[in-house]
């Protein structure tokens, strides 16, 4: 077990120094500088040639990379290019925003999609179950921001219910929290539903009913706790939906978030700031991959992680 | 039961030897009955279809140019006119779906850019498809390296989103020479292309690891088949369905990509129509005039929809027990 959680440890390495490597000669392949975005009215020659001494940008590109590399260890992403601000302090004021967005999204997920999965699968080829069948299929298919159109032209547009841009209060924050959560929420229902209708096919809840258990005791710690396994299992992904999600989502809402922020980066070919949010990223996603691995192992013994 | 040593004759031999006889049904003539009978797979196909016909003759159905702006003549400004529904005040019966901020026409714009949906959707995913699966097939079938350096890729792709990659791609290189060809539309197919094949090669290597062990393909080799007629007469047939139904998921997956890439505004450039374009550009005045960004999001939603039903189905027909 030691062995193997250290092997998996150290595999985030590699995999963060190629995704690096790879947005690093990326961004560096993209035609055009930072400084020439005023067509009509360049910046003298010396002007730009002193920014580039400033940024580093007249150095050779892997002696760029090297410098980069060591910066991103200590995070330090320097100044955004565009805005009068350290990278690491956009973050710092950033993140907390994404971070609850997220959080929040995936609670209501789970709080919804829980009993609803095990609902429709306690009750199959019922109403109830083609109604949450039809709910994962249409919050699975229809993009998130599509579905933010429908809602805000819906809710805010002309029932006039809910404000349609921004963050902090708590009635802002419903929007974007309902519509980041249905993509995940719809998938989990699935999940769930399929892995409970397993379970209560099972020989060993059919003993717990022969026993003469109560049928609630029956479902709940018989059934579930072993529905749940596969459930688990999908929460890793969920890091990767929720962060994909959060830049649509914080670009239709404004919110002010990091998601927002990568999107904002991209369109102004701010460097530094595309590089140190990709990699907060991608180190957000291995590290949820990696926790759900390990976790795995814990939850069904079947499983040797150790092998 | 059995009436296997009673020799056949008369009546009841002919009835028997005809149960022998009945005609053989294929595999892939159960999975297209299965498939016929679903009655969603069937309605997306229609639906399919008929956004196909609509991008193959959009020249000819188009009322107007998809890219140009008509001219204030007259009275009216005849940017964001009204669909035939709204307000008659702001209705121009020239344009049955209204006009966008420039005075495009919304009707032209969502026909063409049903055209940009289809090609995207199809190129990338014939793109990944050739590429995957000949690569995948190859390294199922050989090991050795190829297979070890497909493996270390695929670990370090599949460990992020699609999504954030195409766009990382999209972001860096939509400016270079690259991004411009087809108005961003090469680029795009590349993108995606590039991020899925892994995806579509590790899905035929496992396939392929498993049926090599298979006998028939023991006795392929016993026959002296060579190494690519047994690939692709013996492995290829039998790895089919899980590519198929892959492939029929990763079409909409492409549209939606594109569609993401355009309303971010680092897709298909201006000014050609697409779905995604047209809700990035009309979004700054959605609370106000909601059509021309809810129109295209519509006919989204309904794509989609289609190819998920097409994609369920397949997947039902060709392998009941993968239901999920």
């Amino acid at each position: 077990m030691t062995t193997y959680v250290i092997q998996r440890v150290l595999l985030v390495i590699p995999t963060l120094f190629f995704v690096a490597l790879i947005t690093f000669v990326l961004a560096r392949a993209a035609p055009g500088s930072p400084f020439d975005r005023n067509e009509d009215r360049p910046l003298p020659p010396a002007t730009i040639e002193r920014l580039n001494s400033v940024y580093g940008l007249d150095k050779p590109i892997h002696e760029q990379f090297a410098v980069f590399l060591g910066n991103a260890v200590r995070f330090e992403f320097g100044s955004s290019l565009t805005r009068d601000r350290t990278v690491a302090d956009i973050v710092m004021q950033e993140f907390p925003v994404s971070a609850q967005l997220g959080v929040q999204a995936l609670l209501l997920a789970l709080v919804v999609a829980l009993p609803l999965g095990i609902i429709s699968a306690l009750r199959q080829n019922t109403a109830v179950d083609y109604g949450s069948l039809l709910f994962a299929t249409v919050g699975t298919t229809i993009p998130s921001f599509v579905l933010a159109i429908f809602a805000i032209y819906v809710f805010a547009v002309n029932l006039h219910v809910l404000p349609v841009f921004g963050w902090g209060t708590p009635d802002k924050m419903v929007l974007p929290t309902v519509i980041l959560s249905l993509g995940p929420m719809a998938f989990l229902t699935r999940i769930t539903r399929a892995s409970m209708l397993e379970a209560i096919r099972q020989d060993y809840v059919r003993t717990a009913r022969a026993k003469g258990l109560r049928e609630q005791t029956v479902i709940v710690v018989h059934a579930m706790k072993n529905a749940m396994i596969p459930v688990a299992t999908v929460l890793g992904p969920f890091a990767a939906f929720l962060i994909t999600g959060s830049f649509l989502i914080e670009t239709v809402f404004s919110v002010p978030g990091l998601g927002r922020e990568f999107v904002r980066s991209i369109l102004g070919r701010d460097y530094p700031v595309i590089m140190a949010v990709f990699l907060l990223f991608a180190f957000l996603i291995a590290v949820a991959n990696l926790t759900v691995d390990l976790v795995y192992g814990l939850l069904d013994p079947r499983i040797k992680v150790g092998r | 039961m059995t009436t296997v040593d009673r020799p056949l004759t008369g009546e009841t031999g002919a009835a028997e030897l005809n149960v022998l006889a009945r005609k053989q049904r294929s595999l892939a003539r159960d999975a297209l009955e299965r498939l016929i009978r679903n009655k969603a797979a069937m309605l997306g196909l229609f639906l399919i279809l008929l956004f196909g016909l609509v991008a193959l003759l959009a020249p000819v159905i188009a009322p107007y140019e998809p890219t140009r702006p008509f001219d204030a003549q007259g009275k009216q400004n005849p940017s964001l006119m009204e669909p035939l529904w709204g307000n008659p005040k702001y209705v121009d019966p020239r344009f049955s779906l209204g006009t966008d901020q420039i005075g495009r026409d919304v009707l032209s714009r969502l026909i063409w850019g049903a055209r940009v949906s289809m090609v995207v959707g199809f190129v990338p995913v014939a793109l990944v498809f050739v590429i995957g699966v000949t690569l995948g097939m190859l390294a199922g079938y050989f090991g050795g390296r190829t297979d070890q350096l497909l493996m270390r890729l695929t670990d370090v792709i599949y460990a992020f989103p699609d999504l954030l990659f195409i766009i990382i791609i999209m972001a860096t290189l939509r400016n270079h020479w690259l991004g411009e060809i087809l108005g961003g539309l090469v680029l795009i197919f590349g993108a995606i292309a590039v991020v899925n094949w892994v995806g579509m090669a590790r899905l035929v290597r496992g396939q392929v690891l498993s049926l090599k062990e298979k006998e028939y393909v023991e006795a392929a080799r016993a026959i002296g088949a060579s190494h690519a007629r047994i690939m692709f007469r013996h492995l290829f047939p039998n790895a089919l369905s899980p590519v198929i139904v892959a492939v029929a998921f990763g079409i909409p997956s492409a549209i939606l990509a594109e569609a993401t890439l355009s309303f971010l505004g680092v897709g298909v450039r201006p000014p050609t129509a697409t779905w995604g374009s047209m809700m990035n550009e009309g979004y700054n005045v959605f609370s106000t005039t909601p059509w021309p960004v809810l129109l295209p999001a519509i006919c989204i939603s309904i794509v989609m929809l289609s190819f998920t039903f097409v994609g369920d189905g397949l997947r039902d027909a060709l392998d009941p027990r993968m239901k999920l």
